[in-house]
């Protein structure tokens, strides 16, 4: 079960940040804090495991980005190291080539993405087609409602005039 | 052109306005990505928080622009702020019928939010509501938001809803509904147990999410209670054939690996099914076996499939072709260079060794790699395996490692475990008691004040009774040579206090006794101890009372003391003392000088830490003392039961058959048989204000009463809880020196001494034996049928030495030196060895087993020997047994030898 998912940037600033089991804000801040001094200095030849306080933190660089999940002492690494992958892959294929600006201007997209592959901690869709159809049918409802409301703006605006 | 881009992409996303990312939207997350410090990072997070604290609260927000408002609270607490100004908007947020605004209510509320937060039954409505609706966006919007945010007693506000959402005609919804039940049987089983069936039915859902949703719940489910699941194994096989075998759409295809993650979550419910259940691992074998040969251990998918096969394996019930294809898997993982790899392998090897502890043996290589390694986790993680596998045989050197390893970490967390697992390993393995003082030491120095106490009890009672044979010349020599190495390590600059708390005890009761240090000179180290820790009060405890007890010995043996001038002004410090402890110990040492010769030697003998104390439960010592004044004209007393007037009718009962039904009894008392605790507590004042000048009555009146005394039952009198025998309490020394000086008597000493092997030695007879028998298993386990006695090991170890892992070595084969130097960077064993002072174990050992050393190539003599060694032996490892494993491992093993010899690693591995 993943307790958390930590989204870090080489500096050590919070991208994003979901947690599935209860922690108070202040464990928030002292588990990023002793995590990224514990996994930004890991050099790239090392494994991607670090054991932290009983749990398990997997991490995966991408470019300037640490994807990080704390997951049981008794998970399967591996496997959450590919969960990883797979949500970067399924960010990828949403906004195209995806980099850290766009999870950081988007990050409620980044969100809702996450939360149709990881529900209350385990991975819930490991098909990255029907999480894109899922977040698409969102959008086109949102692209809708843009347009409704653009159309209505019109003829306001029209009504005014 | 980096910032170009940066900048491109930024005008980009503000003309696009994506999700009304306003402009001062981006203009804030764009100062933030600048600051250079925190400071000001904080800086401008507070700042926005005020403005938002400001215009969320204006009247007529419009919509949009609170829920652009809420997008930056979100962000605001994502960098550990607080925001929960804005909860009750966010709350709001998710009444609106616009599903976009909705949507985000609910996302905002799930990261605000958790389950006890006292808003929640705000929201249970809406969520009741749009569980209903027709949009099917908008029910799993509802459904996310109940895994997160729906706590027990909410959990049947929604549940019938839910049950019927499983048959919802999306597949997208039905699977959320699986996710929000199994996140139900997290917080209360009870609330969805009568669902088991539905939960199967869902198992056989048409599209695939919906079933791999079904199988997170079920392994949950299976963790808590297997037998229910027991019928579903076949089933679960089946699935897992076909996704083996790529049966399942395409789409859920990851990296050309068929449907990998239902994969590992299957293998790992199978793992559940199969523990120690023969027919149903038998109906796993075909399909693991396939996954085996299927599996691409090029990707790293493949590879966390395969992990997870060797995980079943080695929980099920075992398979030896399949169990040898793990191997192989193993094999391969710790040969990788690849750091996650050897990380599994590691893992993987620790599960293996459990099955077949041989296996180790081909990787003693690898894994002496990982040990080696810069890689912090790997290093970890070698440890645990490590741990796992320790033997009698290996204790020192992995016990070596695992010191050397918490000697350079600082995480508090780590330094616990590993130095709570040395101490462990220590315990139950020390080939020695000179071995286990010295890594105790270490584990004090390093982990110092997280070390419990109750390990420094054990460590001050292993020295004070030492061998716990007759052999009382080998207990003094660990005893000097205890003090003389904690002499040394005194040198250190400091030193934690627990430490420091076992060397005064050990000082104050051994400084002096092999006679190659004078008092003076003990005393005044004693004093430097307090030195260095001028607030500790417990420290100067034990260094009081260290101080009164080489006083009390140098005055027995009829010298006079001259106390040195810091001890002097350090003893007029205490008469003024905060902590009355303090006081009491000091003004007792006061009154102890004041003494004469035989009464201090009565008090406070040498070497009498663990003689038992004979305590006089029935005080009766004190009856003369009540007749006086009984007969002075005092107060009978009477028990708190009768004082309170209740219970009245029993006690007289019992006391007096006079018993009258009256709460006052105005008669007296024959005689004061039995005091009640009251009345102990009232003498017991008295007592240790003057107890010197009692010590003559009471001393008389116990002589001359001839009853039994007993033990139990003392400490609630007298508020001590330590110096009963059968308290579980470690024996507190400071302790049993205050209660010698107290209560034992005259006529004690020579009582006591014959008692006192019996009660706190058969304790430590057990663990004794248990070991024993424990490393004859791990000995078998090791080398065949044959083992079972200690010399076995070492000869092994040496044929395998000569021969290089050719032949399983002949377990009578003499033991001689080992053929070639160790190489000196990896295991340095001339360092490792304990460095024993004055006592050469071998001389010990012609000494202790004479007999032994002719017929040490006789291995069923050995075995007697042994197994004699266990049955006399009155406590911890026996110190025939462990001086010749002892001997013979300096011997073969562990003498300084060998060059790149890879044999030598055999230490780690037995």
């Amino acid at each position: 079960q993943i307790r958390f998912v930590l989204l870090i940037s080489r500096q050590g600033k919070v991208r994003l940040t979901k947690w599935y089991s209860p922690y108070t804000q202040k464990e928030r801040l002292k588990a990023i804090r002793e995590l990224s001094a514990l996994i930004l200095p890991r050099g790239p030849k090392l494994c991607n495991f670090v054991e932290w306080k009983g749990l398990k933190v997997v991490y995966k660089r991408y470019a300037s980005l640490y994807f990080c999940i704390c997951v049981d002492s008794e998970d399967n690494e591996l496997d959450g190291l590919e969960v990883i992958h797979h949500y970067v892959q399924v960010l990828d294929r949403y906004f195209g080539n995806v980099c850290e600006l766009d999870l950081i201007f988007n990050f409620h997209k980044a969100y809702f993405i996450l939360d149709e592959i990881l529900i209350a901690g385990e991975l819930q869709e490991s098909s990255k087609k029907s999480v894109s159809r899922v977040i698409s049918a969102q959008d086109t409802l949102v692209e809708n409602a843009k347009e409704q409301a653009s159309s209505l703006s019109n003829m306001i605006a029209q009504a005014t005039k | 052109m980096e910032q170009l881009k940066t900048i491109g992409r930024e005008l980009a996303m503000g003309s696009q306005g994506v999700w009304g990312s306003s402009k001062e939207f981006l203009e804030l997350v764009k100062t933030i990505g600048e600051a250079k410090s925190k400071a000001e990072e904080e800086r401008i997070v507070l700042a926005e928080i005020e403005s938002l604290k400001r215009r969320i609260q204006e009247p007529d927000v419009p919509r949009k622009k609170m829920k652009e408002y809420i997008m930056r609270l979100v962000y605001v607490e994502m960098l550990g702020h607080d925001a929960s100004f804005g909860y009750i908007h966010a709350v709001k947020m998710t009444h609106d019928d616009n599903l976009l605004l909705k949507r985000s209510g609910y996302l905002a509320v799930t990261l605000f939010l958790n389950e006890d937060h006292d808003l929640i039954i705000l929201i249970i409505n809406t969520i009741q509501k749009d569980l209903k609706s027709d949009n099917y966006l908008v029910c799993c919007a509802a459904l996310t938001a109940v895994c997160r945010l729906i706590n027990e007693e909410t959990i049947p506000a929604v549940l019938p809803q839910i049950v019927e959402l499983l048959n919802h005609q999306k597949e997208l919804v039905r699977k959320k509904a699986v996710m929000a039940l199994h996140r139900f049987f997290q917080r209360s089983p009870s609330t969805v147990s009568h669902l088991f069936p539905a939960f199967q039915e869902r198992l056989c859902d048409r599209d695939p999410s919906v079933m791999s949703a079904v199988l997170c719940a079920l392994y949950d489910m299976i963790l808590v209670n297997v037998k229910p699941f027991k019928h579903l194994v076949a089933s679960l096989v089946s699935i897992l054939k076909q996704a083996v075998e790529h049966r399942l759409p395409k789409s859920y295809d990851y990296h050309r690996t068929p449907a990998p993650f239902v994969q590992i979550k299957l293998l790992k419910i199978l793992a559940l099914l199969g523990t120690g259940d023969k027919a149903a691992s038998e109906n796993m074998f075909n399909v693991l076996g396939d996954i085996l040969k299927r599996s691409d251990s090029t990707s790293n998918i493949g590879n966390a499939i395969l992990y997870e096969c060797v995980r079943t394996l080695t929980s099920i019930y075992t398979n030896p072709r399949l169990l040898q294809n793990a191997a192989e898997i193993t094999a391969k993982f710790l040969k990788s260079d690849n750091h996650n790899l050897k990380y599994m392998g590691i893992d993987a090897l620790g599960r293996l060794i459990k099955i077949t502890p041989e296996c180790a043996e081909n990787h003693q290589l690898a894994v002496i790699d990982c040990l080696e390694d810069p890689d912090d986790t790997l290093k970890r993680k070698t440890l645990d395996l490590l741990y796992k596998m320790t033997k009698a045989n290996n204790v020192e050197v992995i016990v070596e490692r695992m010191v050397e390893y918490i000697r350079n970490i600082s995480d508090n967390h780590y330094k616990t475990e590993i130095s709570s697992r040395v101490i462990e390993l220590a315990e139950r393995y020390a080939p020695s008691n000179q071995w286990f003082i010295q890594t105790m030491n270490q584990v004090f120095e390093i982990a110092g004040d997280l070390v419990p106490q109750k390990v420094a009890h054990d460590l001050m009672r292993l020295i004070a009774e030492g061998a716990g044979e007759e052999d009382e010349d080998a207990d003094s020599h660990l005893r000097s040579s205890a003090v003389q190495a904690y002499l040394q390590i005194l040198k250190e600059p400091k030193l934690p206090s627990i430490l420091l708390q076992v060397i005064s005890w050990v000082l104050g009761e051994y400084g002096i006794a092999d006679g190659s240090h004078s008092a003076e000179f003990i005393i005044g180290k004693l004093c430097d101890i307090v030195a260095t820790r001028p607030g500790d009060d417990k420290l100067k405890g034990y260094v009081v009372s260290a101080i009164t007890k080489i006083c009390a010995f140098e005055k027995a043996a009829g010298q006079t003391v001259d106390l040195i001038p810091e001890c002097v002004s350090f003893i007029e410090e205490l008469y003024a003392s905060h902590s009355t402890d303090l006081q009491q110990r000091i003004y007792e040492f006061h009154a102890v000088l004041k003494l004469d010769r035989d009464t201090i030697a009565s008090i406070l003998p040498m070497d009498a830490s663990c003689e038992d104390i004979e305590v006089d439960k029935d005080l009766s010592f004190l009856n003369s003392f009540v007749e006086s004044a009984l007969a002075n004209g005092s107060r009978p007393y009477l028990s708190d039961n009768e004082r309170r007037g209740m219970g009245a009718m029993t006690t007289l009962a019992s006391n007096n058959d006079a018993g009258t039904s009256s709460l006052l009894r105005f008669q007296p008392y024959e005689k004061p048989s039995i005091p009640e605790p009251a009345a102990a507590l009232v003498t017991a004042s008295h007592y240790s204000q003057d107890a010197i000048d009692q010590h003559d009555i009471y001393s008389k009146s116990s002589s001359n009463d001839g009853t039994r005394l007993k033990l139990e039952g003392v400490q609630k009198k007298w508020g001590r809880p330590t110096y009963t025998p059968e308290a579980q309490v470690p024996k507190n020394p400071i302790n049993i020196s205050d209660s010698v000086k107290v209560s034992s008597s005259a006529a004690g000493k020579e009582a006591s001494s014959r008692n006192s092997s019996a009660p706190p030695y058969t304790e430590r007879k057990q663990p004794s034996q248990e070991i024993s028998a424990e490393k004859k298993k791990l000995a078998a386990s090791l080398f065949g049928s044959k083992a079972g006695e200690t010399k076995a090991k070492p000869a092994a170890k040496l044929q395998q030495n000569g021969t290089s892992k050719k032949a399983p070595a002949k377990p009578t084969s003499p033991p001689a030196p080992a053929p070639a130097p160790p190489p000196a960077d990896l295991l340095d064993l001339s360092d490792s060895l304990p460095q024993i002072p004055s006592v050469d174990p071998v001389d010990q050992l012609a000494d202790l087993i004479s007999v032994d050393s002719s017929a040490a190539t006789s291995t069923t003599s050995l075995v007697e020997q042994v197994l004699d060694a266990g049955k006399v032996a009155t406590k911890g490892p026996s110190p025939q047994a462990s001086l010749q494993k002892d001997s013979v491992s300096r011997q073969v093993g562990v003498t300084p030898s060998g060059g790149t010899n890879p044999d030598l690693f055999k230490d780690l591995f037995g």
